[in-house]
């Protein structure tokens, strides 16, 4: 098990929704989506799949590139690949951007 | 040491109540019987090896289709005998291999089956009678939930071979892909995982742990001894509520079981205002 | 000239199977009565899975909605079927025992409520072993209770099915829901042939499975009340017709008599074919206080 933490400061627009999306099975995970305490973006991650920070790091920049939105992600993840990863935060972002 | 389970289990049935035979129309694998217990008089169930048995799958101890609607029918008859009078006593005695593992038993529905034991046991208990088990070997899964886990409460052997689990770990080391050994070491690092009666001790669920010379071969100060903590027990359970929530409300549960609590913490607050 | 496209019903109609099971649990209540209970966002989590390197699911894998359905309290309880099988760990099954022992409460106090359980599970989780034992005996031991006031109602739709302890809450609920994908039986196929050799059971014959375990095998026998196509609105209309209908004349886990007598009537020097226990124990023959 791994437990990956990552901030996005720049990331400072006020949310109001929360959002949940996904199921933890195999393959899969799922996103806890919320507005931040912080005023800015923050994301942990717990994964049963060791050794891909840097994968990880990856996606969340690249989510983060295109979204600004103050949100405190959370995700529990059994193995999900980058794509699915982006989809599921797309999914996420929609519902508290509705 | 018992080479079969169920034998240890007719053994005790026999030293607690005298009788090792089933009643006239029971099949052959289910022993109950009445006899003074302290100031009460108390039904006692076992389930044992028929050899004999009609189903193929039940001929070494295991609770199958005619066992379940056994242990049923004569639980409801001491509810329903009972009805205004003293609340009898039920102990079950249990050594267990497991449910019956066969296809005429699902083609039967022994879901259902087991279904109708513990809806018995549960609605004894419901309706004031005490319900107290003793696991002298082994109980597992089905087997467990269908004679003896509705229980008021549990007594065990403080043994080795005592086991109470939810599957053998034979089976479990072949589902799981993993030695025996492995799933031995598994269980000394996850608590619920483990075979070992002392770490089920642990979780908050058993009532007593009995220190006893000789289980298979018991004298009779030892039966005695056994027969004293049941009277205890009985006491205990009338002493307390009719559902099951003294097990997790148990000193040891608000150890290991704490996630458990919080979520039933949780859900009683917030049901109030939903 | 005009072409009108003719959708069918069951191509157009949303699959519950596909469904996770908060989607479900949401289909079955009347709009905007729903709350869910000791939801995701409050993360109580299995605290067994991460020491064993297996990602928890912030709701453990249960989700409870109270609220109402066809205009009655009810309360229900969905078991995800894609976390790990459904299973039933520490935290699920106190979740699903403390909310039946609420609604028992209400209904104690004079507000009957239903509770309705969507079973998609293999029954104890092997990760949590004792504890997920334990906890369908306490799950047994609620529904009990609640059951001396209110009905349970238990679908069971696949892809999972409903098998192990949890198959005893089936067999003790008031009404069980099936549809013809899924299955309810104690023993998966794959266990019964580890357990008694692969002449007992061939867990690759998927016909010899359905042919037992499935939804049309377990109505057509009389062990489960309505088979449903694989349709969330028309699986609603089933449950929302038993929470109206109340407390059944008698429970089948109740029936002692009549299910020992069957037994005792049957054959078993050899293997049973299931279609001769419809005919013999199926609704067509009702007798005796059957159901």
């Amino acid at each position: 098990m791994e437990h990956l933490k990552f901030e996005y400061p720049s990331a400072k627009r006020r949310v109001t929704k929360k959002a949940h999306v996904g199921v933890v099975g195999s393959g899969d995970m799922e996103v806890l989506m919320q507005p931040s305490e912080t005023g800015a973006a923050h994301v942990s991650v717990q994964t049963s799949v060791n050794g891909f920070t840097q994968s990880w790091k990856a996606v969340m920049d690249r989510f983060f590139a295109g979204y600004d939105g103050a949100v405190s992600i959370h995700i529990n993840d059994a193995g999900a690949t980058p794509g699915t990863v982006m989809l599921r935060l797309e999914q996420a972002a929609e519902v508290i951007e509705q | 040491m018992s080479f079969q389970v169920g034998l240890r289990g007719k053994a005790w049935f026999r030293a607690l109540t005298g009788a090792d035979s089933p009643r006239a129309g029971d099949p052959g694998s289910v022993l109950a019987s009445d006899v003074a217990l302290g100031k009460d008089t108390a039904r006692f169930l076992c389930v044992v090896p028929n050899p004999q048995a009609r189903f193929p799958c039940v001929r070494k101890g295991e609770v199958g289709l005619e066992e379940a609607y056994t242990l049923a029918k004569r639980i409801r008859e001491v509810v329903e005998q009972d009805e205004n009078q003293k609340k009898r006593p039920i102990i079950a005695i249990v050594d267990v291999k497991s449910q019956a593992y066969g296809r005429r038993e699902e083609t039967a529905g022994i879901f259902l089956a087991a279904a109708a034991s513990a809806d018995a046991y549960a609605t004894a208990r419901i309706k004031g009678h005490s319900i107290i088990t003793l696991v002298v070997w082994q109980t597992i899964s089905g087997g467990f939930l269908t004679h003896g886990y509705q229980a008021n409460r549990i007594l065990a052997f403080d043994d080795a071979s005592v086991v109470i689990h939810a599957m053998h770990k034979e089976a479990a080391a072949r589902i799981t892909l993993r030695t025996v050994a492995d799933l031995e070491r598994l269980g000394h690092e996850i608590l619920p995982m483990s075979y070992d009666i002392r770490d089920y001790a642990k979780l908050g669920l058993l009532h007593k742990l009995l220190h006893v010379e000789n289980p298979d071969n018991p004298a009779p100060a030892t039966v005695g001894q056994v027969r004293d903590a049941l009277i205890l027990a009985v006491d205990d359970a009338r002493a307390g509520t009719t559902d099951l929530s003294n097990r997790f409300n148990s000193e040891a549960a608000r150890q290991t079981r704490l996630a458990g609590l919080t979520a039933r913490a949780r859900m009683e607050a917030e049901w109030a205002t939903a | 000239m005009s072409t009108a496209t003719v959708e069918p019903e069951f191509v157009g109609r949303t699959s519950f199977i596909e469904l996770d099971a908060r989607s479900r649990a949401e289909m079955l209540m009347d709009a905007g009565t729903g709350r869910e209970l000791v939801g995701p966002f409050e993360r109580i989590e299995s605290p067994w899975l991460p020491e064993q390197g297996i990602a928890p699911q912030s709701d453990d894998g249960c989700v409870v909605i109270k609220g109402q359905i066809g205009g009655k309290p009810a309360v229900v309880v969905a078991l995800e079927g894609g976390f790990q099988a459904g299973s039933m760990g520490d935290v699920s099954g106190a979740k699903m025992t403390a909310a039946l022992d609420l609604a028992a409460r209400d209904s104690q106090n004079g507000k009957k409520t239903a509770a309705v359980l969507l079973l998609e599970t293999g029954g104890v989780r092997l990760q949590e072993a004792n504890l997920g034992l334990a906890v369908i005996a306490e799950v047994i031991g609620s529904l009990l209770v609640l059951r001396q006031h209110a009905p349970i109602i238990t679908v069971i739709a696949g892809t999972v099915g409903c098998f192990g302890g949890m198959s005893l809450v089936a067999g003790l609920s008031s009404y069980v829901v099936m549809t013809p994908e899924a299955r309810l039986g104690l023993n998966g196929a794959e266990v019964i042939e580890q357990e008694s050799g692969i002449e007992e059971f061939d867990s690759a014959d998927r016909a010899l499975i359905w042919a037992i375990n499935g939804g049309e095998q377990r109505v057509g026998m009389g062990l489960a009340d309505e088979l449903v196509e694989d349709n969330a609105a028309k699986i609603a209309v089933a449950v929302r017709k038993y929470v109206e209908a109340g407390l059944p004349r008698a429970h089948r886990s109740q029936q002692v008599e009549l299910y020992r007598e069957r037994i005792a009537a049957l054959d078993v020097s050899q293997q049973i074919d299931p279609l001769t226990l419809r005919s013999s124990w199926g609704t067509a023959k009702k007798s005796g206080g059957a159901r």
